[in-house]
């Protein structure tokens, strides 16, 4: 049984403009100690994708269809205290670490606070101890648990929201982004950590990125979206040695590309369609260079081809 | 910056604050056109006797030597004499002041209470038929005159339901003494204190009921702003990364709604408590007209009528510094609550 399995999830925002369908009947699922990453563009449905996991799609988003299961349970069958209970073992990373701790708590007590609302035979102390050896093993000195956010930098704020994530050994760990907002050298460290805690806590992880690139060595699996929907899906080798969507070859080849350095950067053209009137057919189509009479007319299913899932009308 | 030299500084800054507040009043009492002697007498009286009156007050020195004795006399709490029975407007002002400052208090209490609380419920409920309720209501608080709403609520809980006392501060007799112990004595002049001071619950309860009309009447006008600050202010925090980052960590609604959202926006909340202390002092002056309530407000009305100018500066002076004292006051509590000002 996989432990997370996504069934045709559906996700709207009904806005005064319209429905925005940022998450469209989209089906992933992944095995214990996996790590999928999500791919696309901005504003192509990752983060909303990412937050449902947690039940936790800001207002006024609604799920309308599909089914999410966690370890053979369906979430969107519990009550608000369990979806508290499972907001405790599903660890969540944002993109932004400094606006993600609240400035008026100390570092050590966002950990006590966390731990205690979960586990609440741990005394304050404990919570304490063990909040000062997650912080170690990231690199931060044990003392640091007094301080306040604003006294720490960027990357070492986003350390701890790691640590906040894997302080009850949760079950999986969902990283929205979390080095877009860092600089290059902070991020590769980063990037460097969550690959060394992978193994050492046997993590699954959900790596959500607009960067291509970062999940080549991270993940085993990747899910790249367009539009809402998964374009393409299967395993991290298959794809980047063989792309077939067209959309994932423009993400690789607009990428600085790690496995293939030599190859030249094309950005793709065109932007992302606005998703409460998208293109009919393929959303793709205007942007695709292989565009020809079904794209337009009808949507492609997403069908296995070269052990993955791909949706273009150029595998039909 | 520690927090102690941030108090330093923020103390020695009220200084000239304070200089300035004191220089304006003596400008607008003494130097403006208009001798307040003559307009005490009403220009009725002979030139030896308003010349006398003028000695006793030492108004017939020369300006500069009035100056300096009015900023030596605030100096050492001596706010000059009454026109009225030469007796020290000081004495007056402190005498009447506990009751102004128990009705201001639980007046802000009630104000706080009830701002914040709607207020957050309001945020919560954004854009439902709640929000537009608890917003119609703050509007409709803020807009309507404390004297008038006052004689409502005496009209109602008083002559009606005869709940409530409809005016005056106690039981004429039964004014609570506070703490005796041998020799030892300890009052406040808040009844609310002095009557547990006393160890009396009846006095307790009694100055509740006579305490609860007016400064509700005072809290619900001045809880309109703290509504409307709680809502906008608590609908950017509950916006912001770190609220969701909360709730993503599966923490109670109610500490994520209290210690994560109410928290961060609490500190505009307290600028207003601090800003809104002038519009409660005014508030509390028409209110114990309303209610017969002997305070400060009362005094000051009092002296008007007799204008007795010398003890209207005395309140004047007496307003400004309290003013002055309480947002001293609050920045320092901003400074504590707000770590980030700690730098
Ligand atoms: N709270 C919201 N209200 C309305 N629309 C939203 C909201 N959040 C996201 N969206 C829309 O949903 C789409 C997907 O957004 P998001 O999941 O943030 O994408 P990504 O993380 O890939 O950038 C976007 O078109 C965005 O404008
Ligand atoms: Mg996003």
């Amino acid at each position: 049984m996989p432990l997370l399995e996504i069934n045709s999830l559906t996700v709207d925002y009904p806005t005064r403009v319209g429905t925005v369908r940022a998450v469209d009947r989209v089906s992933i699922s992944v095995e214990k100690g996996q790590t999928l990453g999500i791919v696309g563009e901005s504003g192509c449905g990752k983060s909303t994708l990412g937050l449902a996991v947690i039940r936790l799609v800001p207002s006024p988003g609604i799920m309308t269809e599909g089914s999410i299961m966690i370890d053979g349970t369906d979430i969107m069958r519990l009550s608000n205290n369990e979806v508290r209970e499972l907001r405790g073992k599903v660890g969540f990373i944002f993109q932004d670490p400094m606006t993600s701790l609240n400035p008026v708590k100390r570092i050590g007590d966002h950990f006590v606070e966390f731990i205690r609302t979960h586990e609440k035979e741990v005394s304050r102390q404990e919570a304490l101890e063990k909040t000062g050896k997650i912080l170690e093993s990231l690199g931060i000195l044990r003392e640091r648990t007094t301080d306040y956010p604003h006294q720490f930098s960027g990357g070492m704020r986003q350390r701890v929201m790691i640590g906040l994530g894997l302080a009850l050994n949760p079950k999986l760990l969902i990283a929205d982004e979390p080095t877009t907002s860092l600089d290059v050298i902070v991020e590769a460290q980063i990037l460097e950590l969550m690959n060394k805690l992978k193994k050492d806590y046997d993590l699954t992880l959900i790596l959500i990125t607009h960067n291509i690139g970062i999940v080549a060595e991270m993940s085993d699996l990747i899910a790249v979206m367009y539009a809402g929907r998964v374009v393409e899906f299967g395993p991290t080798e298959q794809i980047f040695e063989n792309p077939l969507h067209p959309y994932t070859k423009g993400l690789l080849e607009s990428a600085p590309n790690i496995l293939h350095p030599e190859r030249s950067m094309h950005p793709i053209p065109g932007s992302p369609p606005d998703l409460i009137s998208p293109p009919p057919g393929c959303k793709f189509h205007p942007r695709c260079p292989h565009a020809f009479e079904p794209c337009p007319l009808r949507e492609p299913f997403l069908v296995m081809k070269e052990r993955r899932f791909v949706a273009c009308h150029l595998y039909d | 910056m520690s927090l102690r030299s941030y108090v330093i500084a923020r103390v020695l800054l009220t200084i000239p604050m304070l200089l300035l507040l004191l220089t304006l009043v003596f400008l607008i009492t003494r130097v403006l056109p208009g001798d307040p002697v003559l307009l005490h007498f009403e220009k009725q009286a002979k030139p030896e006797a308003v010349e006398e009156f003028r000695q006793r007050l030492g108004l017939d020195k020369s300006l500069p030597e009035q100056y300096v004795d009015y900023l030596t006399g605030v100096l050492r709490g001596d706010l000059g004499k009454s026109m009225q029975d030469f007796s020290p407007v000081a004495q007056q002002i402190f005498s009447a002041f506990p009751a102004t400052l128990e009705l201001a208090i639980f007046g802000m209490i009630i104000a706080v209470v009830l701002g914040i609380f709607l207020g957050v419920r309001s945020s919560r409920s954004y854009n439902t038929g709640e929000d537009h309720v608890i917003r119609t209501f703050g509007i409709a608080t803020y807009a309507i005159p404390v004297f008038f709403l006052g004689m409502v609520l005496q009209l109602v809980f008083s002559i009606q339901l005869h709940w409530f006392p409809s005016g005056g501060r106690i039981y004429p007799g039964s004014e609570p003494l506070g703490l005796n112990l041998g020799g030892f004595h300890l009052a406040t002049g808040l009844y609310t204190v002095d009557s547990l001071l006393e160890g009396n619950l009846s006095k307790f309860v009694q100055a509740l009921r006579y305490l609860f009309l007016p400064s509700f009447a005072l809290g619900l006008v001045l809880c309109g702003i703290f509504i409307r600050l709680t809502r906008t202010s608590m609908l950017e925090t509950l916006r912001l990364d770190f609220v969701t980052a909360a709730r993503a960590r599966g923490l109670k609604e109610r500490t994520v709604v209290y210690t994560y959202a109410l928290r961060n926006a609490f500190l505009p909340i307290l600028t207003m408590m601090g800003l809104q202390f002038a519009a409660l002092l005014a508030g509390a002056i028409l209110t114990e007209t309303t209610f017969s309530w002997p305070g400060l407000g009362r005094y000051l009305v009092d002296r008007i009528a007799f204008r007795d100018y010398t003890a209207i500066q005395g309140a004047v002076v007496f307003f400004g510094l309290l003013v002055a004292l309480v947002s001293l006051m609050v920045d320092i509590l901003y400074a504590y609550l707000d770590p980030r000002i700690r730098l």
